[in-house]
């Protein structure tokens, strides 16, 4: 049992780490090579095989896995709050690598939704009310081990 | 047109992410990470009604995505589209019937707040 648990805990945590920067590096390449307009509907699909939107789109790809992947055993109300400091990641990968500029309005405004997000879990990784609550003992130990 | 993207977006994951969560809590913990065996969860899950919507779903926001990147700072998009929380905060509580506290409301309008200042 205590193993079980030590081996959940690992895995939430390698799958956690996954999720927020296969996230983050994903968007910022796929900012990276976006043009600055797409005027017809078919310049959507060619975008696609400029090089860094092409990466950006692999690495979304890797995300949304990792991500099915954690929630095959944790709460969506768990994976929420635990992957919203990709919000921080993102707007740090803006201003050094993209060179936007972030006032304090705007940093402000990404602290506040982290710590929604945060309270959005509720503290708690309770699961469904119904049938799912009794079968699914593991969710609740990924949880507790965070 | 830089609203629009985004109501399409939120709309677009919101609907998205409460099917993959409803998909993957209907196949059960992934245990084994051996090729072969990812190789067999992928094809179970490719059958799998609700991750087949999943997937519909998150090619609409991703291309609506695209359109807002071309218009948009990154350090603007990816928090405007934060807005998913609110709604699948609701969703958690009428789809998915996990029990909301206020705890949980609370967050969601700090997020809404949060996104108002990222956009003024």
């Amino acid at each position: 049992m205590r193993s079980e648990h030590a081996r959940l805990r690992v895995k939430t945590w390698i799958c956690a780490v996954l999720v927020v920067f296969s996230n983050v590096f994903g968007n910022f390449f796929l900012k990276r090579g976006m043009p600055p307009e797409l005027p017809t509907p078919l310049d959507y699909i060619t975008v696609l095989f400029r090089p860094s939107v092409a990466l950006g789109v692999a690495l979304l790809i890797l995300w949304m896995l990792s991500r099915m992947a954690l929630l095959s055993w944790a709460d969506l109300s768990y994976v929420l709050p635990v992957t919203s400091i990709g919000y921080v990641f993102v707007a740090l990968a803006g201003k050094l690598l993209l060179n936007e500029q972030i006032t304090h309005r705007r940093w402000m405004g990404i602290l506040l939704i982290v710590a929604g997000v945060a309270l959005v879990s509720g503290g708690t990784p309770q699961t469904a009310s119904k049938n799912s609550a009794s079968e699914r003992p593991k969710a609740r130990a990924a949880g507790a081990a965070s | 047109m830089k609203w629009l993207l985004i109501g399409i977006i939120v709309a677009a994951t919101t609907v998205g992410e409460v099917a993959q969560a409803l998909g993957m809590r209907q196949h059960g913990e992934i245990r084994d990470f051996r090729p072969g065996a990812i190789g067999r969860a992928i094809t179970l899950l490719a059958r799998n009604r609700f991750v087949i919507a999943s997937v519909a779903a998150m090619a609409v926001s991703f291309f609506a995505y695209l359109g807002l990147l071309t218009v948009s700072d990154l350090s603007f998009a990816v928090p405007a589209t934060a807005i998913t929380y609110v709604l699948e905060t609701a969703l958690a509580r009428y789809v998915l019937r996990e029990r909301v506290t206020w705890l949980r409301w609370a967050g969601a309008v700090l997020v809404i707040c949060g996104v108002a200042l990222v956009s003024l």
